[in-house]
């Protein structure tokens, strides 16, 4: 509505999802469930379900604006608008999530890890909406952390932001996954700094190599926000503040 | 507000505001915040950014807070809309009101009808509102006179009074 | 009867009710009839000269109203000091945001594209964007040597106190640029008829400042010129100067099109257009005894001031005044410039140079403690001022405060001594560094030197045919409380209701001139005025035998009807007079600077997240000597709401800057504090009395403005045992000098 209003946006036909029924539903299944993609960020952080399994996603909802952007914002729009900086994003690529796609030739289920292609390039075809966002159930005993960095707390574009779970089996990381936003033209999810700590003991040596592999793996920029080295090294700190975290999870219990 | 009305077809639009059922014929992009202020003339919702930053554009919608800056007029068709207008009626002040004016809540007053709307929003779902969930409720509206701490002073004394009543 | 009951009490708001309920009336909210809207063609480029103006294809350019300078009746340029500003480029410009040509529309949506299908080609100037290249005189870009002002204070004999020194502490110390964003937007409205002249309407400080504007560049007499503020959503100095520009914009468009004419700015042209704090640097040198006692010094305070000239010749004096601090200096040399680059004019902002030169000597006291090895309590208590002494203008302290006594309540207060400790303790492990830091400062109450007795302001108090008293002044409300105080102060002089008095629009065929509303003089000095004025009609209904010596507020109320019946109506006026004792030299910058200064110490304590190095305030301490607190609530909210400002412009507000034009000029990248960014905030004050002020109150606006920064960075230092000398102080600063003093490793934790 901003672009539109600012003229940024052609004048063309636009179709208002807002409120349709069937895009609103979160519909829980025993082993995933589908949230519309119309639900704003206030219905997913409302929801019982995702407060206590999709931890990561409910706190990037309430990162998300004011609360006047929580109950109108959502989560179809977070993924359609394809910013670098969404909040949510991280957290879907965390989870592994699938989206279903619906245009008048039907539906497709797709995988959402490479849906962003390039800077607020997506794969879905300029006809299609997104109907909702899958999310498997079986992230419930992993430890979560997630973290926005911005420039105030609350009403800030992130200048880096992190979605992570992980998995140890005692000392040993035995699954994790770390997902990025603002640092790359794409929301990212770090595949080369899971293989280096999968397998692996946390220790001090791991937190560096982690956070360094972290620092290679994105590529930030300078901009109005903040700056490429202080985005790189911060989220190197989140990656090592992350794995610190997940080895003292397992001491606290 | 370029394109919004590069195509100027109108169409019929009804909404009920503070109790009011009003029709007009409207651009459906146009802004909500500009219809309320402009064809209806209930001038108590304020433009401060034009995009979802401020607060001051606050109204409720259908019960819902939100930022009539950003919502096309047509998202609002058949709904029921509350101003700062209609908050308490002519001339009254209720209890919010009352103690945003007692504890200083408003200066120069051009955030005050949308931190008053997104407060008693807060209040609403949020009867006993600790300071931090204040704090969270009215991180949308932005204030440059106060530095919020003689509006978080009123909510939490309207909490109470209204706890207490 | 008495006394005391309305001074001294929160009473509400006059205009409370109206802000809380919607209906109070601010000029976006005004609808004329036939009304049109404005729009403004502004330079793209930092500077050089219009060569062709070329109306694009596909606008009806028959249905608008095109305003250039030719059409300017009268001098094309916004009177105030200098009239070096055109109101509308004449062929030249000087800066990106700089106006040219006006249009104006029935539709207000016709008008974004209307401006953007107008192409100016220049012949483009290279321009110059920082003080250096500014005084390096690469380019000169104004007058002869880009100077617009400069000053110079000289106490005893600085060459001389050199070789006496035990230390010689140097530091250089930088602010940035700072947006007011109120949150309403500038905008006015003018109507023009031959007959009456021009009108405007308009969210304004200083209704005469425009007034005297519009007539110069109208050709119009005094009486043909009627400026009227509305509410006004906030100004904080951003609606002192610019305002005249805009209301000169809607007038010219209104005189062309017959038409009232409604200029509203949206956000990104009112940041990016209007002013902004002055960015500034000072270097001090200082000598000092082993004992840390100051022998003197040498400062150096230079301002940006933009294209034009403004107001940047006061602001700058402002500062340089304040250069020195609340400490004692018996030798002190103090130069102060203002310079020209090619953005935008800065302008006034709450403080109007004093943040500036005291976020500097603030950050050098501690580099001084540092340098003697004492504790920053220590260096400051070493130096204060003291009755009897003088302030760097030789202005003699005869009020009687005790700055250590300050100091003292307020490391009570705030704990100070024992946080430090534990902070001290704590930060050795960990990933976040706490650290607590001081802020002493001053404040000066009304207009310098000689303003006050230039102005010769005028107040009315007026007896109504109903019995209330009305206060006629032009000083205007803008959410600090004028209305309010005011009114406050003549019902305790009058020793009526506070519900009897009311105030009068500020409309200047109505109002006579009180003087703009800045510079933390309304209270102090205009409510003196106020005061004198109510006096004023309680001897002419004595004189007139209708009450008597005690009477009741209900007999008072009955004498104004009857007086106002028998007689017509009465108006009783006040013209400011200064103190004889009262001693300024211009020339030599010498003398009583201020009729009084308000005094306060500043504590904050911070967390610096070494993950990503950003720096929260967890707890902030305020403690003033503001004389009589008026009116506790508001004098509190102004407190409370300077602070925030405050820590906005310390840590939060950047103002990215391209060729000399602002690139952030949204809410979204332009980063006020929310109601989750700030401290709980801790406000007291000290009361010891002012014999100028109205009751024994001296001004309390801008002081909150001035403390902040330095202690936050004093905290910060503390925190972290590195310093920083320039704000704002972003993450980003804060990584970049502990990498590069290898603070940080580049291993990560
Ligand atoms: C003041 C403000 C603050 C914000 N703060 C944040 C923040 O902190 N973090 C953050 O991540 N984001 C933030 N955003 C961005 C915003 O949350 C997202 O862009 C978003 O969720 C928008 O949702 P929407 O439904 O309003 O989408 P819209 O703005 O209506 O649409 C965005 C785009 O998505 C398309 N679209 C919407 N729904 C679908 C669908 N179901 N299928 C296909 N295409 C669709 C639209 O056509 C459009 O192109 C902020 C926005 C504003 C205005
Ligand atoms: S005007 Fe709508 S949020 Fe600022
Ligand atoms: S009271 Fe002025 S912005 Fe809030």
């Amino acid at each position: 509505m901003v672009q539109y209003a600012a003229g940024k946006l052609p004048a063309r036909k636009l179709v208002s999802v807002w409120n349709l029924p069937e895009l609103r539903r979160i519909e829980t299944f025993p082993d995933e469930i589908r949230i519309g993609a119309g639900c704003t960020y206030t219905d997913l952080r409302q929801n019982a379900i995702i407060r206590r399994e999709f931890q990561l996603l409910a706190n990037a909802a309430g990162w998300t604006g004011g609360i006047a952007n929580q109950n109108r914002g959502t989560l179809g729009g977070n993924i359609a608008n394809a910013s670098p900086a969404a909040d949510s994003l991280p957290a879907l690529l965390a989870y592994e999530a699938e989206l279903v796609l619906v245009s008048v030739r039907g539906e497709r289920r797709v995988p959402y890890v490479n849906f962003h292609t390039a800077y607020k390039k997506t794969k879905h075809a300029a006809d299609e909406l997104i109907r909702a966002v899958c999310l498997r159930r079986r992230f419930l005993d992993y430890f979560c952390y997630s973290r926005k960095v911005g420039a105030r707390r609350a009403q800030a574009i992130s200048k880096v932001c992190v979605a992570a779970l992980g998995r140890l089996k005692g000392p040993i990381v035995q699954d994790l996954r770390v997902a990025v936003g603002s640092v790359a033209p794409v929301p990212l999810r770090l595949v080369e700094t899971e293989l280096v700590v999968k397998g692996k003991a946390i220790d001090q040596a791991l937190l560096s190599v982690a956070g360094r592999t972290a620092t290679a793996e994105i590529s930030p920029i300078d901009d109005i926000r903040s700056t490429m080295r202080y985005r790189a090294k911060v989220t190197g700190n989140l990656v090592a503040e992350f794995l610190q975290k997940l080895a003292a999870s397992a001491k606290n219990e | 507000m370029k394109a919004a009305n590069s195509s100027r077809s109108k169409s019929e639009i009804s909404f009920i505001v503070n109790g009011d059922r009003k029709t007009m014929r409207v651009h459906p992009m146009e802004r909500l915040l500009d219809v309320l202020r402009q064809e209806l003339g209930l001038t108590g919702a304020k433009e401060g950014c034009g995009e979802g930053e401020c607060g001051s554009c606050s109204v409720l919608l259908d019960g819902i807070l939100v930022n009539s800056c950003l919502i096309p007029v047509l998202q609002a068709k058949d709904s029921v809309i509350l101003t700062i207008e209609g908050l308490a009626g002519i001339a009254e002040l209720n209890c919010l009101q009352e103690a945003f004016l007692e504890c200083g809540g408003a200066q120069c007053g051009i955030c005050t009808p949308g931190m008053i709307l997104a407060a008693s929003y807060l209040l609403q779902h949020k009867p006993q509102a600790t300071m931090e969930d204040i704090r969270e409720g009215l991180s949308g509206n932005l204030c440059r006179c106060t530095g919020y701490s003689q509006i978080f002073e009123a909510v939490a004394e309207a909490s109470r009074r209204k706890a207490t009543a | 009867m008495t006394t005391g009951r309305i001074v001294g009490a929160s009473v509400p708001r006059k205009e409370g009710r109206d802000k809380l309920t919607g209906k109070a009336q601010y000029v976006d909210d005004m609808q004329l009839p036939g009304m049109l809207y404005g729009a403004t063609v502004r330079s793209r480029i930092p500077r050089g000269k219009i060569k062709k103006i070329t109306f694009g294809p596909g606008i009806a350019w028959d249905e608008f109203t095109v305003v250039s300078a030719k059409d300017i009746p009268g001098k094309n340029c916004i009177a105030l000091i200098v009239d070096d500003q055109s109101c509308l480029a004449d062929g030249i410009v000087n800066h990106q945001e700089e106006p040219i040509l006006l249009l104006a529309h029935a539709d207000r949506h016709a008008l974004p594209k209307a401006v953007d299908s107008i192409a100016i080609e220049y012949d483009p100037l290279p321009a110059i964007f920082t003080i250096e290249e500014s005084e390096s005189q690469s380019q000169i870009i104004w007058g002869t040597d880009n100077t617009f002002k400069t000053y110079l204070v000289e106490k005893g004999d600085v060459d001389g106190i050199w070789e006496r020194a035990d230390h010689i502490v140097e530091g250089e110390y930088t602010t940035g640029a700072q947006e007011q964003l109120y949150i309403e937007n500038n905008g006015m409205i003018a109507a023009f008829d031959p007959q009456h002249g021009v009108t405007v309407w308009g969210s304004l400080q200083c209704p005469f400042y425009i007034h005297k504007a519009l007539m110069s560049l109208c050709n119009l007499p005094a009486d043909k010129v009627r400026v009227v503020q509305m509410e006004t959503g906030g100004a904080f100095g951003g609606k002192e100067e610019y305002p005249s520009i805009i209301a000169g914009h809607a007038a010219l468009l209104a005189i062309k099109s017959g038409c009232p004419v409604k200029i509203i700015y949206d956000r990104m042209e009112d940041m990016a257009a209007t002013t902004k704090r002055h960015p500034s640097r000072t270097r001090h040198r200082t000598a000092v005894t082993k004992d840390g006692k100051i022998l003197g010094g040498e400062i150096e305070f230079t301002i940006d001031g933009g294209a034009y000239t403004t107001l940047s010749p006061v602001v700058v004096s402002r500062g340089a005044i304040h250069a020195g601090g609340p400490y004692y200096r018996p030798n002190v040399r103090i130069r102060a410039r203002a310079m020209a680059t090619n953005a935008p004019p800065h302008g006034a902002f709450r403080g109007f140079g004093a943040p500036q030169s005291l976020f500097a000597v603030e950050r050098h006291m501690n580099r001084i403690a540092q340098t003697v090895g004492l504790t920053p309590v220590e260096i400051r208590q070493r130096n204060f001022l003291k009755p009897g002494q003088t302030t760097t203008t030789e202005q003699a302290i005869r009020e009687n405060i005790d700055l250590e006594k300050l100091l003292d309540r307020a490391l009570q207060l705030s704990d100070y001594h024992s946080m430090k400790k534990r902070f001290a303790g704590e930060n050795a492990t960990g990933p976040a560094k706490k650290g607590i830091g001081i802020a002493a400062f001053l404040h000066g109450a009304g207009f310098t030197g000689s303003g006050e007795r230039n102005l010769g302001s005028v107040v009315e108090v007026e007896a109504c045919a109903d019995g209330s008293v009305r206060v006629l002044v032009s000083s205007t409300e803008f959410g600090q409380g004028t209305k309010t105080v005011l009114c406050q102060i003549v019902a305790e002089t009058l020793r009526i209701g506070y519900e009897d008095v009311t105030i009068a629009q500020a409309d200047t065929d109505d109002v006579p001139n009180s003087g703009p509303t800045v510079a933390s003089r309304t209270v102090m000095v205009v409510g003196k005025l106020v005061q004198s004025a109510a006096l004023g009609i309680k001897q002419t209904l004595t004189a007139a035998g209708v009450i008597r010596p005690a009477y009741s507020a209900q007999e008072f109320r009955a004498a104004c009807r009857a007086y106002v019946a028998a007689h017509g109506a009465l108006r009783s006026s006040a013209r400011f007079e200064a103190p004889s004792d009262v001693f300024w030299d211009d020339e030599k910058y010498r003398g009583e600077a201020y009729a009084a200064f308000a005094w306060a110490v500043y504590i904050a304590a911070v967390t610096v997240d070494m993950t990503t190095y950003s720096v929260s305030v967890d707890d902030f301490l305020a403690l003033q000597e503001v004389g009589k607190v008026l009116h506790p609530v508001l004098a509190r909210g102004q407190i409370a709401g300077g602070v925030a400002q405050a820590i906005g412009y310390t840590l939060y507000e950047k103002v990215v800057w391209q060729n000399g034009r602002m690139q952030n000029s949204q809410m979204t990248n332009y980063i006020m504090p929310t109601s989750v960014d700030l401290p709980p905030m801790r406000v007291f004050f000290e009361e010891m009395g002012n014999i100028h002020g109205a009751f024994g109150a001296k001004g309390i606006g801008e002081l909150p403005m001035d403390g902040p920064a330095p202690a936050i960075l004093n905290a910060v230092e503390d925190a972290l045992q590195v310093s920083f000398d320039s704000i704002p102080l972003l993450p980003e600063d804060i990584y970049e000098k502990l990498a590069s003093e290898a603070v940080v490793e580049t291993e990560f934790r």
